[in-house]
């Protein structure tokens, strides 16, 4: 395949993510307007960075009057997951990927579109990831914008549906690979299980989502990886 | 707020791009050591996994209509349709379910 079909396949994986954006932004861009973030800066924010946790709390952060080094923290802890998501990429790269390529990679990962480019079969282009960012961003950046310009202007069921579209998305990544891998069936359930649990029990349900997820992330994969190494002969990847 | 916006901007966007951009340039080489190549299999699906549930049950004005599009998106996967028409149609059935779900929940709330 070549970059332009990459590219424009990825573009067409990025237009569900669009549409989810651009509904989870408009909240996003209210939170900026009552941080007292002007509707261009907002938007920025939100091409800049793409990260709806990291940037909510940003933006909390920012309202309350927070230290520069006190956001910093902040963020690096609300998006400390895109730490596994990349090396978790890193590997689904080819190694012939330039430097500058894999430069340009880092600018896009987001729970998303890593989502979207992990379901890609065999090696994964990064011209793919670009096509991706490229659409979703559009809903991301402009949703932010548009909450931020006008609030609550579109109905509030249109957003409820919209905001679902992101879930089904994560769920069309996971969802075929654990049919393929039945362990992977039984960790899809241990993390529903996990996440719902982490989410009632006292104490662990005040830690912050983005905490949350990488501490269950890192436990349930860890050992799954201990207790069930993955096959040799079952990592064929389809090369090209 | 105190302080310039552009730099708190500048703070978050340059933390953000770090942490996603260092693994991918460090790690070049397809790594051969069995766990942590099993680890990082693992991940993506844990953690999306983890990332849908329980929180696609308040993304939604309806918790209902969110879990029947839960259940039909796990079951329009699992038979093989792909991305967009997966998210596409979790979207449509809660809008179309919240147009039940939702005036009764309101007038059931108002009554009780």
């Amino acid at each position: 395949m070549t970059r332009g079909q990459w590219f424009l396949r990825g573009m067409k994986a990025g237009v569900p993510i669009c549409m989810g954006y651009f509904a989870v932004a408009i909240a996003l861009g209210i939170a900026a307007r009552s941080a007292g973030i002007g509707s261009i800066q907002a938007a920025v924010t939100s091409l800049l960075i793409n990260a709806s946790a990291g940037e909510y709390a940003g933006f909390s952060l920012i309202a309350v009057g927070a230290s520069y080094i006190e956001v910093t923290v902040m963020e690096a802890v609300a998006n400390a997951r895109y730490l596994l998501m990349s090396a978790s990429l890193s590997q689904k790269l080819d190694s012939t990927t330039k430097w500058w390529e894999r430069l340009l990679l880092g600018f896009t990962v987001t729970d998303e579109i890593f989502g979207a480019s992990i379901a890609v079969e065999g090696r994964l282009s990064p011209y793919f990831t670009y096509g991706t960012f490229v659409v979703a961003t559009l809903g991301w950046t402009g949703g932010t914008f548009t909450g931020a310009v006008l609030g609550n202007v579109l109905s509030a069921r249109l957003l409820s549906a919209l905001a679902v579209g992101l879930y089904g998305m994560f769920i069309s990544v996971f969802i075929p690979e654990a049919k393929k891998n039945k362990i992977v069936a039984v960790l899809v359930a241990v993390s529903f299980a996990a996440s719902y649990a982490a989410e009632k029990l006292p104490f662990i349900r005040d830690i912050s989502d983005g905490i949350r997820i990488i501490i269950l992330t890192v436990v349930i994969s860890l050992a799954a990886a201990i207790i069930f190494p993955v096959k040799e002969k079952g990592e064929n990847e389809n090369e090209g | 707020m105190k302080g310039n916006v552009i730099i708190y901007i500048a703070c978050m966007a340059g933390i953000t791009y770090l942490i996603r951009v260092l693994p991918l340039t460090l790690i070049r080489k397809e790594i051969k050591n069995r766990t942590v190549k099993s680890f990082l299999y693992y991940v993506p699906y844990v953690t999306l996994a983890v990332m849908t549930f329980p929180a696609i049950l308040s993304a939604t004005q309806s918790p209902i209509a969110a879990a029947v599009a839960l259940v039909a998106a796990i079951l329009l996967a699992y038979f093989g349709r792909g991305l967009f028409f997966v998210a596409v149609s979790a979207c449509v059935i809660v809008f179309v379910l919240e147009l039940f779900t939702h005036p009764i929940a309101t007038l059931a709330s108002a009554i009780l």
